[in-house]
C-alpha cells in the first residue's frame, strides 16, 4: 500500500449517485449468462454419486457396468484424483471433500461421478455403480461430538491449541482463546450476572443459483473452466493444484453469479468436472441440483455457546466470558476461532475471555457464510446483553451505549481500536423514529449490534481508453452486488467523465493479473482503490499526450474535469483538450492509452452495525411476523447508495431467515431430512416488510474516497435482534435459533409449566 | 526494537508470553525474525497471519513499516464470506 491511498476530503460528482447498473438489463431480460448458461461443442453431462450414509467405509467400488453403458464417456472415483497436495492438510481436505477417499464422512459426500452424452444416461450410469459400504457410527451434534465416547471421525486429528497437545485423536480440531484481564475478578465485582447456554442451528447461504460449471481439458494438458464463483483466480489455483496442471494453462472465466455469500469461495464439483473432462476428452457440464447444494456444498456451522456477562448497578460491564463450540463439518476448520474473536468486539471490556472449540462432525464441510461465524456469537452475546440490561432495569440501547467500544478501547480480540463506528450507529438508533414507535399486543422490539473485520487483499485492474473516449475497466473481483456500477462510478469520478462513458467488466484469469476472491466485503473497497490508481496512471499518460499535441512540457499540463488544460505563462490560447480528443489522436502520439494498477488493499478497517426489529408473535401458533426492521451501518463513503442499501437489506433478510426458520434437520440415521426449499424455508419478499436502512458515512482513513466494505456486517445482528424482539414479545428468553413456531410454543409451555 | 503482542495460541507457541521484543523495521522482517527466534510459530505463519499496527490490520502488505511506539499485535489471518 502506498501513501496515495490515504483518504482526502473532497466533493464528489459521480460517486454517491444512483445510476442503473450495467448488468441490469441483461438480468431482467434473461440474457445474462450464469453458470449453467454456457455450452461447448461436444459437451457431456455429468452427475455425481453421493453417499447415503453419514459415516461409512467404502469397501469396494465397481464402475465396470456404468462404464459399459452406451453413452457413458467417463466414470471417475477418488483413484482418478491422485493426491498431489504435497502435505498441505487444508488442500488434502478439499480433495477428500470433492471425492471421498476411502471413507464417506457425511450424507451427501461425493463417492463417484459420471460423464455421459445426456442426463438420462448419466443418471442411469450412477445406478450401475456398485459400492459396498461398511457403516460406521456417526455423530452430527456439535456437543455430542466432543463428549466422551463419541464416534471418532478421523484418527489423525489431535487437538491443536491444547497444551500439552493430546496424544489421542478426537473430534476436537482446535482450541483458541482471546481476551485480557481477569474475568473471575471482574465477575466478583458484578452486581448482576447473566449466564446461559445458547444454540444456533446449521444454515445454508441459500444462494438461488446452484453450483454450475463447464470444464474442458485438452489433450495438450491445457484447460478452460466456465464457472459460477466468487473467486475465479482461487478456483484456478485449487483446481490446477488438485489436477496437477500449470496455473497458466487453466483459464477460468466467472459467470454471472446468482448469489454466493461465501459459499462460492470454495471448490466442490469443479475439480471433478475437470477430471471427468480429462478422462473423457470432451467438455463436461456439471450443475448441482438443489438437493446436492444442501447435502454436498458448504453450509455454516451449528453452534453451542456458553456466555456469562456481569455488570455493576451503574450499568458498567465488569466482565464477560464465552465458550464457543462450532461444528466444522467433517473436516477441521477455524470457525470457532472467528466466533471467539468477534463475540465481544462491540464492547469496552476490562476483563474478557472467549474460548473457541472447533469440532468435527458428520456433516458437510462448513464454508464461509457472510461474516463467517460472527452472527452466532453475536446472537449469544447480544441476547445476554439484553437480558442483563433487563436485570439492571436499564434500557437495552442505553446499556449498549454505556459499554460500547470506542477509540482507544482494547478490543476483545487483542489490538487497541483506532477510530471506530459503533458509537455513531448506536446514537443513530437512539435517535431513530423506529425506537419510539408504539408497540401493540403480542409485539416486541429487539435491538442488537454486530461487528465484522472486513479486509482487502490482492487486486489488479486494467483501464483502457478507446478511440472514441469511452473507457473499459477490467476488474478481477467478481461482481456479487452491483460492483460493476460502483467501480464505473469511481473510474468516472477520477477521470472526470460521465458514468455512461465507462463500462466495467470482470476479466478472466488469462487476461488480468491475480485477484483475491470477492469475500471479506472487499470487492468495491479493493477494486475501487486499484481503479483510482489506474485512472491516475492513465491521466499521467493523457497529460503527456496532450503535451505532445500542444508541443509544450508535460509539467505545464493539468487534468481537470475530464480535460487536459495548459497551465502557466504562454499557454493561454490553448483550448482544453477533452479525453475524447486526446483518445482520437492517440495513434499519432504513442498508441493506446491505458492505466494499470496492481496493489494489496490493506487497511479495510473494522465495521459495526446496529439493528432494530419489531415482531408480532401469535401465542397460539408460535408464528412470528416481522413488522418493522431498521439497519444502521457505517459505509465510510457509499459509492452507489442503492447497492449499499441492498447489501444492508440482503444481510438483514438472510439473518432474519436464520433467526426464524432456517435449519438443517438431521435424522437419527445422520441423513439430512430437509434438503430443499420447501422444507428449508428462506424468507421471500411477501414474508417481510421493507427493510429500512440508514447509511452513516464516517470516512475510512485508509481509502482515497473513504470507502469501507459493506457486504457482510449486516448479517451479524439479526439473529439476536429478532430473538430479542421475540423474547420481549412472549416474555420468555429464547436461547435457541431458529426461534421457529415449535420452539416458541415449547418455551411458552415450559414457562407455564405445561 | 518493537514489542509484539500475540494472540492466545501464538502466545503458547513462544512459551506462554503475551508479547515478545523483536528488532524489526517492517512486517516482513518482523515475521522472519519471529520464525528464527521462535520456531514454534512456524505452523501459524504457514497457515496465515495478520499484523495489526495501531488497530489497522495488514494481511499482505509486508513492506509496511512498524512505527516507533506503535502497538503491534499478531492475529490469525481470517477468512470472509
Amino acid at each position: 500500500m502506498s501513501i496515495d491511498v490515504g483518504h482526502k476530503a473532497r466533493d464528489f460528482k459521480s460517486v454517491g449517485t444512483r445510476p442503473i447498473r450495467p448488468d441490469g438489463i441483461d438480468k431482467v431480460t434473461g440474457r445474462a449468462r450464469y453458470g449453467a448458461d454456457f455450452n461447448m461443442p461436444g459437451q457431456l453431462v455429468s452427475r455425481i454419486l453421493r453417499s447415503p450414509h453419514a459415516h461409512a467405509r467404502i469397501v469396494r467400488i465397481d464402475t465396470k457396468k456404468a462404464e459399459a453403458l452406451p453413452g457413458v464417456k467417463a466414470v471417475i472415483t477418488w483413484a482418478d484424483l491422485p493426491d498431489l497436495t504435497e502435505g498441505d492438510a487444508g488442500l488434502y481436505d478439499i480433495l477428500d471433500n470433492c471425492m471421498a477417499r476411502g471413507t464417506a464422512l457425511y450424507d451427501g459426500h461425493a463417492v463417484a461421478a459420471v460423464a455421459a452424452i445426456d442426463a438420462r444416461t448419466a443418471r442411469e450410469a450412477l445406478k450401475l455403480i456398485e459400492i459396498d459400504y461398511e457403516i460406521l457410527a456417526h455423530v452430527t451434534d456439535v456437543d455430542a461430538a466432543i463428549a466422551p465416547g463419541a464416534p471418532l471421525i478421523h484418527n489423525d486429528v489431535f487437538a491443536k491449541g491444547v497444551h500439552p497437545q493430546p496424544t489421542t485423536p478426537s473430534n476436537l480440531a482446535e482450541r483458541s482463546e482471546y481476551g485480557h484481564g481477569d474475568v473471575e475478578a471482574g465477575f466478583a465485582e458484578a452486581d448482576a450476572i447473566v449466564e446461559r447456554t445458547y444454540r444456533t442451528e446449521q444454515t445454508h447461504q441459500g444462494y438461488i443459483e446452484p453450483h454450475a460449471c463447464v470444464a474442458s481439458v485438452n489433450s495438450d494438458g491445457s484447460g478452460e473452466l466456465w464457472v459460477c464463483t466468487q473467486g475465479h483466480f482461487a478456483y484456478r489455483r485449487f483446481c490446477a493444484q488438485l489436477l496437477g496442471m500449470d496455473i497458466s494453462r487453466l483459464r477460468v472465466t466467472s459467470s454471472e453469479i446468482g448469489g454466493g455469500f461465501g459459499g462460492k469461495t470454495h471448490v466442490w464439483g469443479e475439480p471433478v468436472a475437470l477430471a471427468l473432462s480429462r478422462k473423457a476428452g470432451r467438455p463436461v457440464k456439471l450443475v448441482m441440483s438443489r438437493e446436492e447444494v444442501f447435502r454436498g456444498s458448504g453450509p455454516t456451522s451449528a453452534t453451542s455457546i456458553d456466555v456469562k456477562i456481569g455488570a455493576s448497578k451503574d450499568g458498567t460491564i465488569t466482565a464477560a466470558s464465552a465458550t464457543l463450540r462450532y461444528s466444522g463439518g467433517a473436516y477441521a476448520g477455524t470457525w470457532a476461532d472467528l466466533g471467539a474473536q468477534t463475540a465481544f468486539a462491540c464492547y469496552d471490556l476490562k476483563h474478557v475471555k472467549s474460548v473457541g472449540y472447533d469440532v468435527i462432525v458428520n456433516r458437510p464441510k462448513s464454508a464461509a457464510y457472510r461474516a463467517p461465524s460472527a452472527p452466532m456469537a453475536a446472537f449469544a452475546v447480544e441476547s445476554a446483553i439484553d437480558e442483563l440490561a433487563g436485570k439492571l432495569g436499564m434500557d437495552p440501547l442505553e446499556f449498549r451505549i454505556k459499554n460500547a467500544a470506542k477509540e482507544g478501547t482494547r478490543s476483545s480480540y487483542g489490538p487497541v481500536f483506532g477510530p471506530i463506528g459503533i458509537g455513531p450507529t448506536l446514537d443513530a438508533a437512539k435517535a431513530h423514529p423506529h425506537m419510539s414507535a408504539p408497540l401493540g399486543k403480542n409485539q416486541g422490539r429487539g435491538v442488537a449490534c454486530g461487528f465484522w473485520f472486513n479486509f482487502g487483499g490482492q487486486t489488479c485492474v486494467d483501464l483502457n481508453i478507446g478511440a472514441d473516449g469511452t473507457v473499459n475497466v477490467a476488474v478481477g473481483t467478481v461482481d456479487v452486488g452491483g460492483s460493476r456500477a460502483s467501480l464505473s462510478l469511481v473510474a468516472a469520478e477520477e477521470l472526470g467523465i460521465s458514468y455512461d462513458q465507462v463500462k466495467a467488466v470482470v476479466a478472466d484469469t488469462a487476461t488480468l493479473g491475480y485477484n483475491d476472491t470477492t469475500d471479506g466485503s472487499r470487492g468495491t473497497f479493493s477494486s475501487s482503490m486499484a481503479i483510482i490508481r489506474a485512472a491516475r496512471n492513465a491521466i499521467a499518460v493523457l497529460r503527456g499526450r496532450a503535451a505532445e499535441m500542444w508541443d509544450i512540457p508535460v509539467e505545464d499540463v493539468a487534468w481537470e474535469a475530464g480535460h487536459a488544460k495548459a497551465v502557466g505563462a504562454g499557454h493561454g490560447n490553448l483550448a482544453p483538450l477533452s479525453l475524447k480528443e486526446i483518445a482520437a489522436g492517440a495513434s499519432k502520439t504513442g498508441g493506446p492509452v491505458a492505466g494499470h494498477s496492481e496493489l494489496v488493499a490493506d487497511g479495510a478497517g473494522v465495521s459495526f452495525s446496529t439493528h432494530i426489529c419489531d415482531v408480532e408473535v401469535d401465542p397460539e401458533t408460535g408464528a412470528t411476523r416481522v413488522l418493522r426492521y431498521t439497519v444502521i451501518q457505517d459505509a465510510g463513503k457509499a459509492v452507489h447508495p442503492t447497492y449499499v442499501e441492498g447489501q444492508y437489506q440482503g444481510g438483514a433478510v438472510q439473518g432474519i431467515g436464520w433467526a426464524l426458520n432456517e435449519e438443517y434437520i438431521y435424522g437419527k440415521d445422520g441423513r439430512l431430512q430437509n434438503a430443499g426449499f420447501l422444507d428449508y424455508r428462506i424468507p421471500v419478499c411477501s414474508d417481510l416488510p421493507m427493510i429500512d436502512t440508514q447509511i452513516l458515512e464516517i470516512p475510512n482513513p485508509n481509502h482515497p474516497y473513504g470507502v469501507r466494505g459493506v457486504g457482510e456486517t449486516s448479517i451479524v445482528p439479526p439473529l439476536a435482534a429478532v430473538a430479542n424482539a421475540v423474547s420481549n414479545a412472549v416474555g420468555v428468553r429464547m436461547t435457541h435459533v431458529p426461534v421457529s413456531p415449535p420452539r416458541i410454543l415449547a418455551a411458552l409451555d415450559a414457562e407455564r409449566g405445561d | 526494537m518493537v514489542e509484539v503482542k500475540l494472540w492466545g495460541a501464538l502466545s503458547a507457541s513462544v512459551g506462554g508470553d503475551g508479547s515478545v521484543d523483536i528488532e524489526a523495521k517492517n512486517i516482513r522482517e518482523l515475521l522472519r525474525k519471529l520464525a528464527e527466534e521462535y520456531p514454534g510459530v512456524e505452523p501459524y505463519l504457514k497457515r496465515g497471519i495478520a499484523v495489526s499496527i495501531d488497530g489497522v490490520i495488514y494481511r499482505d502488505s509486508w513492506s509496511t513499516k512498524l512505527p516507533e511506539g506503535a502497538e503491534i499485535f499478531l492475529l490469525p489471518r481470517i477468512v470472509g464470506g
